[in-house]
């Protein structure tokens, strides 16, 4: 298994939002991609965008913009 | 990409049954709204298909084949429909949420629930089963293949057990349903739910229930039926009685062309590439330090399905590597069994499933037996 970093790890309430926010990211040209929910945030499964730290600003004005609600945004080894 | 993911759903559907969803977009009306040739194609596409069903499960009327959206939609109707405050109902650490949440939601409203554990391979001891029942046991319900480890659940001997104590038997095939020979009378099932997009092959918002005649269970809907328009309740009569609203004609018609497929090809055949797969699989991965397999592969049958972990590994992380560096599709996490993981000691790490269609290819499970080996070594 490849080497951890630490990232930005964006979760939400529902598998709906996390498409909602791989579509939105891939139209405006936000970075990222879904990853299954690292277990060091919770074990019980969904999906989450993973991008790097430095992407946080773009990510959270992205968001606002386009009404996507987080359940948590993490930074995390994955 | 490689899919391995098939206990989810089947990907790969046969080409019939595309080219019959299609067709049927294209001219099929409301079954049993009209006389109208379109409404009435939709009719006999439906009651053919009722018919395919009822010879697939060893069933003695086709109208006792009740369709739904879905296993879910399936379970809750039988669960909800059949247990009332008072009852004691048995189930099994195997089962999914779509057995254990309708199970908790009657236990909120009076029923009692045991749940017969399993060890830590996931292995069911019957006996326990019998040992619970009392007087006030209604119903016994349990899956015939759990949907993580793969172990099969010997439902005739179950079904032995629910007849000697006059306790209904409801049996959750979403895993066996088109793999497995399944055959309500000599197993005594008094319901069987399954749902038409896993080993049916069927597109997904397919699936239902068979009844065992004259068993008589609430139902979960009401509405337009077609029939006996001025009457103030929902028909009593199979299968009407358990399906209020337009049915998925179109979702039916492509199941229809999958029962026929299965039926050609037979599920005998079926099964046995799935399990040769899975055994290579089995047989590739078993001895790779650092991995840890769950499940009994002891026994001769199971579900074409192997569950693993690497090292401490979370989960996700794996299924993201073997998707990411291989193009491997599997599932990780949690799979609806949250009492499964329990049993395994996984609920934190989760599992990653692979599970096999006959579809797949040697090379395919040679490739992902070289992943899970590739990504093991890494660990060390
Ligand atoms: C054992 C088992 N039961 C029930 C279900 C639920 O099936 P569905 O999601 O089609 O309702 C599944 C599959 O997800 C399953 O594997």
């Amino acid at each position: 298994m490849k080497k951890k970093e630490l990232r930005l790890v964006v979760t939400f309430h529902t598998t709906a939002d996390a498409m909602a926010m791989e579509k939105a990211c891939k139209e405006q040209d936000v970075p990222g991609r879904i990853i299954p929910v690292p277990r060091a945030i919770s074990a019980g499964c969904g999906l989450s965008w993973c991008a790097e730290l430095s992407d946080r600003e773009q990510i959270v004005a992205m968001m606002k913009r386009a009404g996507i609600e987080e359940e948590e945004i993490h930074e995390c080894m994955v | 990409m490689i899919y391995l993911d098939n206990a989810a759903t089947t990907m790969h559907k046969p080409q019939c049954v595309i080219d019959a969803v299609a067709g049927a977009m294209g001219s099929m009306g409301n079954a049993g709204r009209g006389a109208n040739e379109a409404s009435l194609s939709a009719s006999r596409i439906i009651y053919d298909t009722r018919e395919r069903l009822c010879r697939l499960f060893g069933g003695t009327s086709p109208k006792q084949v009740v369709f739904t959206a879905n296993s879910t939609e399936s379970l809750n109707i039988a669960i909800r429909g059949l247990l009332k405050p008072g009852d004691h109902v048995i189930t099994t650490m195997l089962e999914h949420n779509s057995v254990l949440r309708p199970l908790y939601h009657m236990e909120r409203q009076g029923v009692r629930l045991t749940i017969v554990e399993s060890d830590r391979q996931g292995r069911l001891d019957i006996s326990r089963i019998e040992e619970e029942i009392c007087g006030e046991t209604r119903m016994i319900i349990c899956t015939n293949g759990s949907n993580l480890t793969g172990n099969y659940v010997d439902v005739e001997a179950v079904g032995r057990i629910a007849k000697a104590h006059g306790v209904l038997f409801v049996v959750d095939a979403s895993q066996t349903a088109g793999v497995f020979p399944i055959d309500v009378g000599p197993m005594n099932i008094d319901v069987l739910c399954f749902t038409g997009h896993k080993g049916l092959l069927g597109p997904q918002g397919t699936g239902g229930l068979y009844v065992r005649e004259g068993l008589f269970i609430r139902p979960l809907k009401c509405g337009g039926t077609g029939v006996q328009t001025y009457n103030k309740s929902q028909p009593e009569e199979m299968p009407t009685h358990l399906e209020a609203g337009t049915l998925n004609g179109h979702g039916l018609a492509g199941l229809h062309a999958a029962l026929g497929y299965l039926l050609e090809t037979g599920i005998d055949v079926i099964r046995a590439r799935e399990q040769e797969l899975m055994q290579k699989f089995y047989d590739g991965v078993k001895d790779i330090p650092g991995v840890t397999v769950y499940g009994d592969f002891s026994g001769k049958e199971r579900c074409p399905i192997v569950t693993l972990n690497i090292g401490d590994y979370d989960s996700g992380e794996v299924s993201d590597a073997l998707l990411t560096d291989y193009g491997i599709s599997t599932r990780p996490g949690g799979h609806c069994a949250p009492l499964m993981h329990e049993a395994l000691g996984t609920v934190e790490q989760g599992a990653v499933r692979f599970s096999f269609c006959h579809y797949n290819t040697d090379e395919e499970v040679e490739t992902a037996v070289r992943a899970v080996r590739e990504l093991a070594q890494e660990d060390e």
